[in-house]
């Protein structure tokens, strides 16, 4: 037919195509200004913040603002031996604007991220600059401290140079560029951060497992028993939910501590002694617990909701036609519950990943997760840049077991509700 | 093929759901080997739950019922080996037509050729070659209906159950589809038990019928006797259409019983009246009374018509007989009933033996 190729024309002789466009365009206008305050609202409260993490965990400028002259003498060092003149000097001229700025004490605090022990000496040079004569500061600033006149301090300085680094990233797994510029791990006995990503994966995966096998029997019986039993079961499982977590948190403080109910019935049944209590919390065990019982709500709703589409006829037609109820439980019901199952256990382990409040309380020293690690960095140390690093790297793993279950399962075959 | 009488047999079944009220109640009912017989019902009589208790979903809560001479209330329902069409199919939407068939197939742990093979001709038999790879949803409703069938016949019950399987489907697809149904059950010769609402469905099907209403089996016939010698006033009532005259009967004698109405009297069949004074429902179908009838007729009644409602082949009149506003007549369309018009006092006549004095409503 022609008529692909000729432009249909309205009655008012329009192009079609441009009426329609027309008509259509308050429309959108009208929907987008409908959108309009979330996308403001995502921006403002997502997207800005999660890009400013990012420039964080990779900004570097401070040091290399603080030190302008001295890094650009060192521009031709070549870092083998001690610097030559002009970089003593320029450092000291650097160093005396920002004593009159007051901002040496930032920079000792920055310099001792990279190396360990600036801090001491910078507070020693700033006592001793002010007598400094004009001229040969190489000479009076290694008399200071004899680590002045060590060649790696010099060396730790020069790699603040560029204004972004990558440090931060590996310092979250626990290595470290060497002063030849290899990327090598820190020694045994100092690793934390890996032991707590491990740790962080360990307790989400196992947290993810218990929730799931406590859920999908209760899910069922939601979706199976009649209207009356099932809205009280409903309202247990919600019941919590609407509890403030930090009570539900100190309550199991108070279930599981030594001196706690918990112990208290076992001591009386005689499963322990008294003197031999069991210790439930300040460990995994008391992560592993509480953490269970607060997402359990996460698992059971989107099983729930999935379970509640799947007519009960379906099993009966499973065993009508021979098969036992186990194999058609399993060849039936469960494969169907599968998107809730996905949608439940990719909430739950997404959550858990970066819990924080409760295993901060219950945890103890070997339960507590990575984000723990990420609040103590933004809180005690201040070291912002590498609590930013820490939560992007979090949020790189969630997105990548986000895609591997999107490869696995299919996110289309996602349910929540 | 040597059909055993009581091929199923439900021996004094009751069921009560909680323990107030029964849904069943005391049921006597025997079923033949190849037979199709249809549980026909309002809802709530019944007839779903007795289905459910042959299928092994429920338990009789009295009574036992057997399958080819053996009980059957302790076995659980994969090992009764009944096929069963539910009403919305209940086809597994997660497998493919061909593994859906397959399933009752791959538990009975039948080689794989020779599990094809029957997969093939189920398929064939409802005539849904080549759809084998597709999923359930993928499918039109009559479709899925015909696979819901083909699943239930594939691994060779004895018995199949079918839960108003056409109850979804449109008025033209339900037509036919029960013909392939009722061709499919007399070339394979299976049972078949048949659950419905809808009494079209049942006439056109079933060898007998059995007729529930509140827990008990009303009538047990064939189609034709069903409609034509209703037993009591429901069965009447509730299959076809059907004209009634309340009265008590004045004379019996001879098979045939006076019944005396506010203003009249008329001839009847009694069918559930014993004796004079008992309180009577006359029922009479719609298309045994005749317009301008022969003098042979022993009721012959003046009536004014109220309405007449075209319907093409036939019209519909509303007349006003004997105190009864609502008695309805079927005319046929032909150039002899043209004198039918509103307010026209007609004469109308039946046989006594086509009107039945049945139980009082």
């Amino acid at each position: 037919m022609s008529s692909e190729n000729k432009q249909i024309l309205t009655t008012d002789g329009i192009p079609l195509e441009v009426s329609l466009k027309k008509a259509e365009k308050k429309n959108k206008v009208k929907a987008f200004l409908l959108v309009a305050p979330l996308l403001l609202f995502i921006i403002i409260t997502y997207v800005f913040p999660i890009g400013d993490m990012l420039m964080r965990s990779v900004d570097d400028k401070m040091v290399t603002e603080m030190l302008p002259k001295t890094y650009k003498s060192m521009e031709t060092w070549d870092g083998e031996e001690l610097p030559p003149e002009e970089v003593f000097e320029a450092f000291y001229f650097d160093f005396q604007k920002l004593i009159e700025e007051e901002r040496e004490g930032k920079l000792s605090t920055q310099l001792n991220y990279t190396k360990n022990g600036f801090k001491s000496i910078i507070k020693k040079l700033r006592r001793k600059s002010k007598s400094f004569e004009e001229g040969n500061y190489k000479e009076q600033i290694m008399s200071v401290h004899k680590r002045w006149a060590d060649v790696e301090y010099w060396r730790a300085i020069k790699r603040r140079a560029p204004a972004y680094t990558y440090q931060k990233y590996l310092k979250g797994m626990d290595m470290f560029e060497n002063e030849k510029g290899e990327i090598v791990n820190v020694p045994e006995d100092r690793r934390v951060h890996r032991i707590l990503w491990l740790r962080t994966l360990e307790i989400a995966f196992f947290v993810t497992v218990f929730c799931f096998l406590m859920a999908y029997p209760i899910a069922h019986l939601l979706a199976t028993l009649p209207m009356k039993y099932s809205n009280l079961l409903m309202i247990c499982v919600l019941l919590p939910f609407w509890t403030s977590l930090l009570v539900r948190t100190a309550s199991w403080m108070i279930l599981l501590q030594q001196q706690g109910i918990v112990n208290d019935f076992f001591v009386m049944i005689g499963l322990v002694s008294d003197d031999n209590r069991i210790e439930m919390m300040f460990n995994k065990t008391g992560s592993y617990v509480a953490m269970t019982q607060i997402l359990l709500p996460f698992m059971v709703l989107p099983l729930y909701s999935v379970m509640k589409t799947i007519s009960p006829s379906l099993m009966r037609a499973g065993k009508s036609l021979g098969g036992t109820p186990f194999i058609a439980f399993w060849k039936v019901y469960f494969p169907l519950t599968i998107p809730g199952i996905g949608a439940g256990c990719l909430l739950v382990f997404i959550l858990a990943i970066g819990y924080y409040i409760t295993p901060a309380l219950v945890g103890g020293a070997s339960g507590t997760l990575i984000s723990n690690q990420i609040a103590f960095h933004m809180k005690s140390t201040l070291d912002w840049s590498f609590a930013s690093a820490m939560g992007l790297m979090l949020l790189s793993g969630v997105l990548v077991i986000y895609w591997l279950y999107n490869k696995l399962v299919g996110i289309d075959n996602i349910k929540l509700g | 093929m040597a059909s055993k009488k009581d091929f199923v047999k439900f021996d004094k079944v009751d069921k009560s759901y909680d323990g107030k009220i029964l849904v069943v109640k005391d049921l006597q009912l025997d079923i033949a080997e190849g037979e199709f017989i249809t549980m026909l019902g309002p809802s709530g009589s019944g007839k779903t739950t007795c289905l459910m208790m042959l299928a092994g979903f429920e338990t009789p809560t009295n009574g036992e019922i057997y399958l080819d001479g053996n009980a059957i209330s302790s076995i659980p329902p994969h090992k009764r080996g009944i096929g069963m069409v539910f009403q919305n199919y209940a086809l597994f939407p997660h497998m493919t037509v061909y593994e859906n068939l397959a399933f009752p197939l791959r538990v009975r742990k039948i080689p794989k050729d020779e599990a094809d093979k029957k997969i093939d001709k189920a398929l064939s038999m409802v005539s849904l070659q080549g759809f084998a790879a597709r999923m359930p949803g993928q499918l039109s409703g009559g479709q899925q209906q015909r696979v819901a069938v083909a699943r239930s016949l594939v691994f060779d019950p004895q018995l199949v159950l079918m839960d108003e399987p056409l109850g979804a489907l449109d008025k033209n697809l339900r037509e036919s589809m029960q013909y392939e149904i009722k061709h499919i059950h007399e070339s394979i010769g299976v049972t078949v038990v048949y659950v419905t609402h809808d009494q079209s469905e049942a006439l056109t099907m079933s060898n007998r019928i059995a007729v529930f209403n509140d827990g008990k089996v009303q009538q047990l016939s064939s189609p034709d006797e069903l409609y034509e010698k209703p037993v009591n006033s429901f069965v009447a009532e509730f299959i076809g259409e059907n004209n009634t005259f309340a009265g008590e009967v004045s004379d019996i004698s001879d098979g045939r019983c006076k019944v005396k109405l506010a203003n009249a009297e008329i001839l009847a069949n009694p069918i559930s009246v014993k004796g004079k004074g008992e309180k009577t429902t006359v029922s009479l179908r719609p298309e045994r009374a005749l317009i301008n009838p022969s003098d042979k007729m022993d009721n012959i009644h003046n009536g004014k018509i109220e309405e007449v409602i075209y319907h093409g082949d036939h019209t519909r009149v509303r007349i006003n007989l004997l105190g009864n506003p609502e008695f309805i007549l079927k005319i046929p369309n032909s150039s002899s009933n043209l004198d039918i018009k509103l307010g026209n006092e007609i004469k109308i006549g039946w046989n006594s033996d086509d009107a039945r004095a049945l139980d009082p409503k």
